[in-house]
């Protein structure tokens, strides 16, 4: 007798389920954002960057786009520099105290987002200073600076301290060495780190939402005010801009990481 | 007056390493003559290359001085230092070309384009890769790298070549050509040489002087000839290879041997020594090449010989020679390696061993 329905077709539709489970939603957003109607609706009646030219006239987007960009921008590198010396510190020497402080730096990782939002928010309160682009940009530093620590010191450790050693050796002092061998052997994690740095800058929500202002907002943030009055389609094309980004630039680094991988 | 020029370039004096409670390097002087290729020779553990990194300027000594050319440089950091380091596994730079690694040494000693250029070739024609120089480290093999480990090293011209195990990661085959190779050019070249390895036959073929290590203690120094054929303690004739040791009683000189009694009560004669004293323990030391085995059939007596007996236990064949394991009749074992014989000994067979007086060297104990 044949059976209609066999156990493996079954996992099958059930996977295929989850995965339009997962995806549709983004399909949506991203289908819907070229459909030139206000109030969208399935099929689409034709298809246009309408929403995006809009986006282009709206001086409220623009202004959380480049707050976004900047802010991403600067926590990448004030959090790369401060990961390369501190990852240099504890793979190359031993000090004291020096697991204690790695767990330090890599702890905002596992501390809730809402705590580590509130948390600036009341130390700020306490330096009795009003909020600012630079608690922002301080609390990205935080959030990011765990991720761009892990994937630099992994990186560190890979180099082996007989490159520098040679080098030193060879006639370069501990300056020109930095500069010639560890440096170059380190640029990939140091890219990869800066872009993984600014694409979870770019992409914070909860904590943001808590040292944002008025007029310091980022995009997400901007995204989620604008909810609150009505979802504009515009909101679908600022969204697959989003994700454009924070999809490319993660893939980007682990390309560069992986690269890096391969030549040594 | 001219200044009487000091033999030793290379001076290590009364060197102490401590890395908290380990003790790596203990008490330890070291001469290495301007020229010469000295091997520091020990098993995985023993401070060799801890030694080596104190010269290179990479590890501080604990206590102790050392000098290269009658300057003390403990306090000469180690890119001012000139030495030439090879590493065990190369260390080439792996972004950078063949040439790039080869010049960077010359690029912090204010050398000109060309020359940096000329320089460069002919240390990769002295290392016999010319050509190489616009790959990757990566595309060579490990065979070519190390030869651009070498040239790297050499091109700045180093006061010292100090090499850490340089073969250890070739296979068998290569490392024996690498070996002469390597040889030939610190001849050609003539600098002074530290060669650290952990393989007797790669410190006895290539070494002016071997200095044997143990737990950061020097056991002994010399040419290869006299570490071999004179080891100073059981370790060192232990070390070197293929030894039988036979716990004796130290009797009395008579004409040009000692002669000492074996646990069984048998008299032997011995190489004669003035450092012993009549009723002390002492061991003889015998290497297994030097032992001569027949069939007890055979037997015959020669004036002034030892003699032992025994019975095959095991042999294997190792090419020309066959190393064979001999129960004697108070149980102990003996070690001989000899060349194949017309009619092999077999397992079991009854043999008889024959040891001349002057390979028999007494140790203490
Ligand atoms: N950086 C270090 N920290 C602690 N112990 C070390 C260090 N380097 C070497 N040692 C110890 O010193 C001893 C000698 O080491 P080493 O010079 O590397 O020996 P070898 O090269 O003869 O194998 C070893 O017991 C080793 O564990
Ligand atoms: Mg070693």
């Amino acid at each position: 007798m044949k059976k209609l329905i066999s156990g493996w077709s079954l996992i099958k539709s059930y996977t295929l389920l989850v995965y339009i489970w997962m995806f549709a939603p983004i399909v949506a957003v991203v289908l819907l954002s070229f459909n030139p109607q206000q109030f969208g609706s399935f099929p689409m009646k034709g298809f246009s960057f309408r929403w995006y030219g809009e986006l282009l006239h709206n001086p409220s987007i623009l202004g959380a786009f480049k707050n976004s960009l900047i802010l991403g921008s600067l926590t990448a590198i004030l959090a790369t520099s401060i990961a390369v010396p501190a990852a240099l510190a504890f793979v190359r020497y031993e000090f004291r105290g020096k697991d204690f402080l790695n767990t330090l730096l890599i702890a905002p990782i596992m501390i809730p987002e809402v705590v580590l939002g509130v948390a600036l928010l009341l130390f700020l309160r306490w330096l009795q200073q009003p909020k600012s682009f630079m608690l922002l940009l301080l609390g990205h530093i935080v959030l990011t600076l765990p991720y761009v620590m892990l994937v630099v010191q992994a990186r560190m450790v890979g180099i082996k301290k007989e490159y520098e050693e040679a080098a030193l050796s060879l006639g370069a002092s501990p300056f020109q060495t930095f500069r010639s061998v560890t440096f170059p052997l380190l640029s990939p994690a140091i890219f990869a780190g800066m872009l993984f740095s600014f694409t979870i800058s770019f992409d914070d929500v909860t904590a943001t939402l808590f040292w944002a202002t008025a007029s310091q907002q980022t995009v997400p943030v901007k995204i989620f005010g604008m909810l609150r009055n009505s979802i504009s389609p515009e909101i679908n094309a600022l969204g697959t801009i989003m994700i454009i980004l924070t999809i490319s630039l993660p893939l980007t680094a682990g390309y560069f990481i992986r690269k890096f991988a391969r030549e040594s | 007056m001219t200044k009487e020029k000091d033999p030793a370039f290379v001076k290590y004096r009364r060197i102490v390493k401590r890395f908290g409670n380990v003790i790596a390097v203990d008490d330890v002087d070291i001469d290495i003559p301007e020229g010469s290729l000295v091997s520091l020779l020990g098993p995985s553990g023993c401070g060799k290359t801890t030694l080596l990194r104190m010269l290179a300027g990479l590890e501080t000594p604990t206590e102790g001085d050392i000098f290269i050319n009658g300057k003390r440089i403990n306090d000469v950091p180690i890119h001012k230092r000139n030495l030439g380091m090879i590493f065990q596994n190369y260390a080439l730079f792996p972004h950078k070309t063949i040439f790039d690694n080869v010049a960077f040494g010359l690029k912090y000693r204010g050398v000109s384009k060309e020359e940096m250029q000329e320089r460069v070739y002919k240390a990769l024609e002295l290392v016999r890769l010319p050509g190489v120089e616009n790959r990757k480290p990566s595309q060579l093999s490990g065979g070519q790298q190390q030869r651009i480990a070498l040239a790297r090293a050499i091109v700045i011209e180093p006061d010292v070549l100090l090499m850490d195990e340089p073969l250890s990661a070739l296979d068998e085959n290569l490392r024996e050509a690498m070996r002469r190779e390597l040889n030939n050019l610190q001849q050609e070249i003539g600098v002074t040489t530290i060669f650290v390895t952990h393989d007797q036959r790669e410190a006895l073929s290539m070494s002016d002087k071997v200095i044997v290590l143990k737990d950061g203690i020097k056991q002994q120094e010399g040419t290869p000839a006299e570490v071999y054929n004179h080891s100073a303690n059981h370790f060192v004739a232990d070390f070197l290879g293929h030894p039988n040791f036979l716990p004796v009683i130290v009797g009395e000189e008579q004409d040009d041997h000692m002669v000492v009694q074996l646990e069984n009560g048998k008299t032997f004669l011995a190489t004669p020594s003035t450092q012993f004293k009549r009723g002390e323990k002492a061991e003889i030391v015998v290497r297994a090449q030097k032992l001569k085995m027949a069939p007890r059939a055979e037997f015959h007596e020669d004036e002034g010989m030892n003699y032992l007996f025994g019975k095959v236990k095991d042999r294997s064949y190792m090419g020309g020679e066959v190393s064979y394991y001999v129960e004697l009749e108070d149980m102990s074992t003996l070690h001989i390696i000899s060349f194949v014989r017309r009619i092999p000994l077999e397992r079991n067979d009854e043999v008889f061993i024959k040891l001349n007086p002057a390979d028999c060297r007494l140790i203490k104990v």
